[in-house]
């Protein structure tokens, strides 16, 4: 019995260590947003991608930049614009269009000069600001995160982010919002100080300093899908996380193969495991 | 069968020459093949074989690691965000050692805890559980300096606390901790040397391993009654016989390596690690990794730094003396029936300061409930149920181990392995000794 007892604590612990991390904050709880790239056998979905893309594209990289991706991604397998009869990103116009749409900041190899020249595949996706401090001071001192693994940086990365895009909220009457300041009760935060209510019910959440970035159909999506809030939050959280592990797919997919083998090796380890045992008593 | 243990003949003219020059297939042969092994092992015993397996894995995959990663400030993080994107099956290489790491504590714990419950370090098998205490404290430096090579915040902040505790040692302290750092902060010099010796320490600790075996088969093992192996009837040779046990229990272990690996990487992790460093923004709730967080919990324990820091470390160097500590006779816990409790409660204990140690001190233990102020804090609390905790973790070791030797009557041990064993699993016939599993 007690045997049993410490195999299921150990097994608890192992189990439980990585939720025991969570700390306890004053924010709403992330909505409950279901993703189709969640579970062992989830996937992107490439229109998905895409119009996330486009969200990014069109409202997000006037200020976040995206530090590790290049344009070549975009194409690569399970990428928004991967193409199977061109599996080099190079070849692939989509890709080629979109980075030649950027000017980029070079060198002439001829003569020294400081040149723009149109992106190709190979280029990173160009940051909106030149430094950290034109960043701050364009957004009154606030620093836009760089997007590129983001969701891998915030617990329940895909609902937190989709919460905050859609979470705003007219700021309750009696708490005291500052000029550049915006309430969503998702992000973290304490309001106590701000608050002249009741002090037992402090609203929850905290001030963040981007603006309510979506509005209703302020993007057109090319296949027709309406542009909702919910539906760009929903779209361009696809594609930051694929952004943040553009590997996952290939991830579940080896695990899968290997799952199956190691099983089978158990099975076959177990057999003869028995087999070699069968006449010693113990 | 169990009664015959094979002996290395040298077959091949070759084999002969160099048997007689360097005896290295023979010792292997010793070593690996016909080493007498107890016949009665259970599963706990199979740990030993996983930590060794990890530690190849680990290796593997750090040196492969090693030739993509950039150990500088401004590199590091995005060169190891360059081995999960450009590099061939780089994500994959990169979290097998990431969860690997935590693979290891798992078993390592594991297989602590079973040497605790058999009495694996008493006599003849002291040196042998001390060699296992020094991989351990390894261990635990090569992993902590393998955290901080991502250079994300928790990497950072991570190792600004904990190079910061040893600046609370009297007179040396802050020379230690400047020479530990190469300079006044944490920072390139830091990352560089951590590097170094990260890279390192997992050769000394494949050294102590070889000692550690080397030490295991002077004695040979132990085993579930404790009681020494009486004849060649209570053993069987290690290949086949603990060769393919281990290796079933190897790949049911690394299903669970693989569940981490391929559907949850990031799960043991803490995301803040893939926010870059940046010194001048402090991370709301700084924590160690899972494996360190018992440990955390008894430094905050103490309200005074110098006296957190000696408990921390005394609850790893209380281990070294635990052999002279442990007054009883009998091995087994099986049959200890007193012991037993006691170490169950210890075990939970474990588990307890774990929790604490990811938990902010002076939050409640039980929500919304305020009962009175002791000390520094409300008893309701993380602080307090720490240093309960603790109290219980150092009373096990210093007081009831000692004390319960003297008073415990233990329950009759068998004769020999084979006693019980052969018993097994006919009607238990009267006397404690024929079917003490039934019993566990």
């Amino acid at each position: 019995m007690l045997r049993k007892v410490i195999a299921l604590a150990a097994l608890g612990l192992a189990l439980s260590a990585g939720q025991a991390l969570a700390s306890g904050t004053t924010n709403r709880a992330p909505k409950h947003v279901e993703f189709g790239f969640e579970g062992p056998f989830g996937t992107f979905d490439q229109a998905q991608l895409q119009r996330g893309y486009k969200v990014y594209r069109e409202v997000c990289s006037s200020c976040h930049g995206m530090t590790l991706m290049s344009f070549r991604n975009l194409g690569q397998k399970h990428g928004p614009f991967y193409d199977a009869d061109r599996p080099n990103p190079n070849d692939n116009p989509y890709v080629r269009a979109i980075a030649a749409e950027y000017q980029i900041n070079d060198v002439d190899s001829e003569t020294g000069d400081v040149i723009q020249r149109p992106g190709s595949s190979a280029d990173r996706f160009p940051n909106p600001y030149p430094n950290e401090a034109a960043a701050r001071a364009g957004n009154g001192g606030a620093l836009p995160p760089d997007l590129s693994v983001l969701i891998k940086a915030r617990h329940h990365g895909p609902q937190y982010v989709y919460s905050i895009l859609t979470g705003y909220a007219n700021p309750p009457a009696g708490l005291k919002v500052s000029p550049g300041q915006y309430y969503n009760p998702y992000v973290p935060g304490d309001l106590a100080a701000f608050w002249t209510g009741d002090s037992h019910h402090v609203p929850p959440g905290g001030f963040i300093a981007m603006p309510p970035p979506l509005r209703p159909d302020g993007v057109t999506f090319d296949d027709g899908t309406r542009a909702t809030v919910e539906q760009q939050a929903k779209d361009v959280v696809a594609f930051l996380t694929w952004a943040a592990e553009p590997k996952m797919i290939e991830r579940k997919q080896f695990g899968m193969a290997a799952m199956i083998y190691l099983l089978i090796l158990a099975g076959l380890v177990y057999a003869s495991y028995r087999r070699i045992w069968r006449n010693v008593a113990h | 069968m169990a009664g015959h243990h094979p002996t290395y003949e040298p077959k091949t003219g070759f084999e002969r020459w160099l048997d007689l020059r360097l005896p290295i297939v023979r010792m292997a042969y010793e070593t690996a093949v016909a080493f007498p092994t107890p016949k009665n092992l259970n599963y706990w015993w199979t740990f030993g074989g996983i930590l060794a397996t990890m530690l190849v894995v680990q290796l593997a995959t750090g040196i492969v690691l090693a030739m993509h990663y950039v150990p500088h400030v401004d590199h590091a993080f995005n060169s190891v965000e360059r081995i999960m994107r450009d590099v061939n099956y780089g994500w994959l290489v990169r979290y097998m050692h990431a969860n690997g790491a935590s693979m290891f504590f798992i078993a390592v714990y594991i297989h602590i805890f079973r040497n605790l419950y058999y009495g694996s370090y008493k006599a003849p098998r002291e040196i042998l559980w001390i060699i296992g205490c020094l991989i351990y404290l390894a261990m635990m430096a090569t992993a902590f300096m393998g955290y901080v090579l991502p250079w994300g915040q928790m990497s950072f902040h991570g190792a600004v606390v904990i190079t910061n505790l040893l600046g609370a040692l009297p007179v040396v302290g802050e020379a230690i901790t400047t020479w530990l750092w190469g300079g006044f902060a944490v920072d390139n010099p830091t990352l560089n040397r951590f590097f170094s010796l990260h890279y390192l320490l997992p050769f000394v600790i494949a050294g102590l391993v070889a000692l550690h075996i080397w030490a295991l088969h002077v004695p040979g093992n132990n085993n579930p009654t404790g009681v020494n192996v009486k004849s060649v009837e209570d053993t069987v040779p290690f290949h086949p016989y603990y060769t393919v046990k281990d290796g079933f229990a190897i790949v049911i272990f690394f299903i669970m390596f693989a569940g981490f690996v391929f559907y949850g990487p990031n799960l043991l992790g803490h995301p803040d690690n893939y926010i870059p460093a940046n010194p001048l923004v402090t991370p709301a709730h700084i924590v160690p990794e899972w494996y360190f967080l018992p440990f955390y919990a008894i430094l905050r324990a103490v309200p005074d730094k110098l006296g957190g820091v000696l408990l921390m470390f005394g609850a790893i160097g209380v281990l070294f003396v635990l052999p002279w500590l442990d007054t009883s006779k009998v091995r087994s816990m099986r049959y200890r029936p007193t012991a037993r409790w006691y170490f169950l409660i210890f075990f939970i204990t474990c588990l307890v300061l774990g929790w604490c140690g990811a938990k902010l001190p002076d939050d409640p233990v039980i929500p919304n409930l305020s009962t009175f102020i002791l000390g520094d804090s409300d008893l309701n609390s993380y602080v307090w149920l720490s240093r309960i905790a603790t109290a219980y973790y150092f009373a096990y070791f210093v007081i009831i181990l000692p004390v319960l030797g003297l008073t415990e009557t233990p329950l009759p041990v068998p004769e020999s392995i084979s006693a019980p064993v052969l018993s097994h699993p006919a009607a238990a016939p009267a006397g404690a000794a024929a079917a003490p599993e039934s019993r566990g």
